[in-house]
């Protein structure tokens, strides 16, 4: 380390304080982690992180149906993968996706634990609908297509094409990753999974902050839906397209 | 009785919480007058004819107020009709012929003790880890010598219609008891007379509700969807939020 014996006590002092005051606020904190509430918290505040991400991300992505061979569509492209802001908030993105597939699961989990023994009648869509009830396989149909995309696109732009592994560009990429039926196929089933998904977990998330009230929830409900479905349909279109061959 | 309906019943037996459970068949004939609870007296008069084990379950008011009558029909709590206890349920929400499924509520929470009747102090144990409010002792407070506006009254009392019947729980695919213990912090919190414990009352009361077993929430609303008072979902958006604000304070 680069301490010299003489403020090596004051820099123990400083460990100390940082490491007690760091129990205090985790004790008071630990609660995201250890509490069904807590836990829930944690969802709805990546959740809605990951909505933020995917509009920005569906934006830019509809730049290729600008049709202009994807000058716009690289331009932004580049544009993301230097910018420092952009870069220092995938971080936090990805650490709050991983937060969101881990707790998901565990709730998953632990909630189905708490009746072992299940009910012979069925009250099906009586009192709620099949997704709310689906999260956890609508969250890893959206995980299956999400390890694929990562692959084929992020792996791509951030580690090859900027040390030169890759002479493509991002919009080459995808032209070539759409000509495989197959992957179009998977990328149309993930967006499926992404609007039954999202056409819970929105409102969901609000609702786990504490934000309802009978004069504005039918509003985010509405917006959430609407969400759900042009967000996802715009993300399928576009594989679709560039696999028929309409933009090159 | 005129009009006489036949019931296929497959009424859930079990003789304790410790035993295996299984479905008994039985045929009832029922006037559509009677209630849901009524037809399972009859079933029990002809079983200790029979010299048989009459069927447990719960009930005490038959009002629809104190929230004993728990029973799952047809994967329904407290049957197919909206905003109606077991007890208030009439044959006539049922066609001639038809095969009901009757079962205890199920959650681990509630272990059953005979067959459709459950245990429910896990609830009790709830409210008095904060369900409650402080008052002095001594002479009883002057009524309305604490103003409260229509709109506080109107909210606490909304809420103070939970009866504490458990079918929210019994709903939740998660077995959750958000909906009830939403109900309780709601009324508790709204109220000038709740004030003291407000913060310590959110917190206990969740740990609690932890403890006991209940599930998460996953907000799929089934739990107001069923509450025979339509308590409504709105309650635990109120207690997500009481209970952050208490932890943010450092409860
Ligand atoms: C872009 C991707 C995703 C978005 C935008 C998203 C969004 C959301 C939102 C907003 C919620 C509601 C939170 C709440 O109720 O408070 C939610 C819940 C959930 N998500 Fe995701 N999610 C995504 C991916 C995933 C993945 C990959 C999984 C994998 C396991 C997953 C599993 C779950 C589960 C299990 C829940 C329900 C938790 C519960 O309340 O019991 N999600 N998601
Ligand atoms: S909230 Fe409704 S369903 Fe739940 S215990 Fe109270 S009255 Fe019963
Ligand atoms: S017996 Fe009291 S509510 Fe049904």
């Amino acid at each position: 380390m680069f301490y010299t014996n003489g403020n090596a006590f004051q820099l123990l002092n400083l460990q100390t304080f940082i490491l007690t005051k760091r129990y205090k606020y985790m004790g008071v904190l630990s609660f995201l982690f250890s509490s069904s509430l807590g836990r829930k918290l944690i969802m709805a505040v990546t959740g809605i992180s990951l909505i933020a991400f995917l509009l920005v991300h569906c934006l830019i992505n509809a730049t290729v149906f600008f049709n202009d061979g994807g000058k716009t569509f690289n331009e932004a492209a580049e544009f993301m993968a230097h910018n420092w802001f952009i870069r220092t908030t995938e971080i936090l993105l990805f650490v709050g996706l991983l937060l969101h597939i881990i707790q998901g699961i565990y709730l998953v989990f632990d909630n189905r634990k708490k009746r072992s023994a299940k009910y012979s009648g069925k009250a099906g869509n009586a009192n709620s609908t099949w997704y709310s009830r689906s999260m956890g396989l609508l969250g890893s149909i959206v995980l299956i297509f999400l390890v694929l995309h990562l692959k084929h696109f992020w792996v791509v732009s951030r580690f090859e094409i900027p040390h030169g592994l890759n002479d493509e560009n991002l919009f080459a990429e995808m032209v070539a990753v759409f000509e495989n039926p197959i992957a179009v196929i998977v990328y149309v089933i993930g967006c499926f999974g992404l609007t039954y998904h999202l056409m819970h977990g929105f409102g969901s998330a609000f609702q786990t902050f504490g934000i309802n009230h009978k004069s504005y929830t039918p509003f985010i409900n509405s917006v959430g839906m609407a969400f759900s479905f042009v967000i996802p349909l715009i993300f399928a279109a576009i594989p679709v397209v560039m696999h028929l061959g309409l933009i090159k | 009785m005129g009009n006489s309906m036949k019931i296929n019943l497959q009424v859930w037996r079990q003789k304790n919480a410790k035993t295996e459970g299984r479905f008994e068949t039985y045929q009832v004939n029922a006037s559509p007058d009677m209630s849901f609870l009524e037809m399972f007296d009859v079933l029990n008069e002809e079983l200790i004819e029979d010299g048989k084990e009459p069927v447990a379950f719960d009930h005490d008011c038959r009002e629809g107020i104190c929230g004993m009558c728990s029973m799952v029909i047809n994967g329904r709590p407290h049957g197919p009709k909206q905003a109606v206890t077991t007890c208030q349920l009439h044959m006539r929400s049922f066609n001639d012929g038809d095969t009901v499924v009757v079962e205890p509520w199920r959650a681990n929470a509630f272990p059953v003790v005979k067959d459709l009747s459950v245990n429910r102090s896990a609830f009790d144990r709830i409210i008095s880890s904060g369900g409650f409010v402080s008052v002095n002792t001594g002479n009883a407070v002057d009524a309305n010598s604490i103003l409260i506006s229509k709109e506080v009254a109107d909210t606490a009392f909304e809420s103070a219609m939970c009866i504490g019947c458990g079918a929210c729980v019994s709903a939740c695919k998660n077995a959750s008891a958000m909906l009830f213990v939403g109900a309780k912090v709601t009324q508790l919190s709204a109220l000038p007379q709740g004030q003291p414990e407000r913060e310590s009352r959110v917190v206990a009361m969740v740990n609690q509700m932890d403890a006991e077993g209940f599930g998460a929430c996953t907000n799929t609303g089934a739990c107001a969807a069923e509450c025979p008072k339509e308590i409504p979902l709105s309650v635990i958006a109120t207690l997500n939020r009481e209970y952050y604000k208490a932890k943010l304070n450092g409860k």
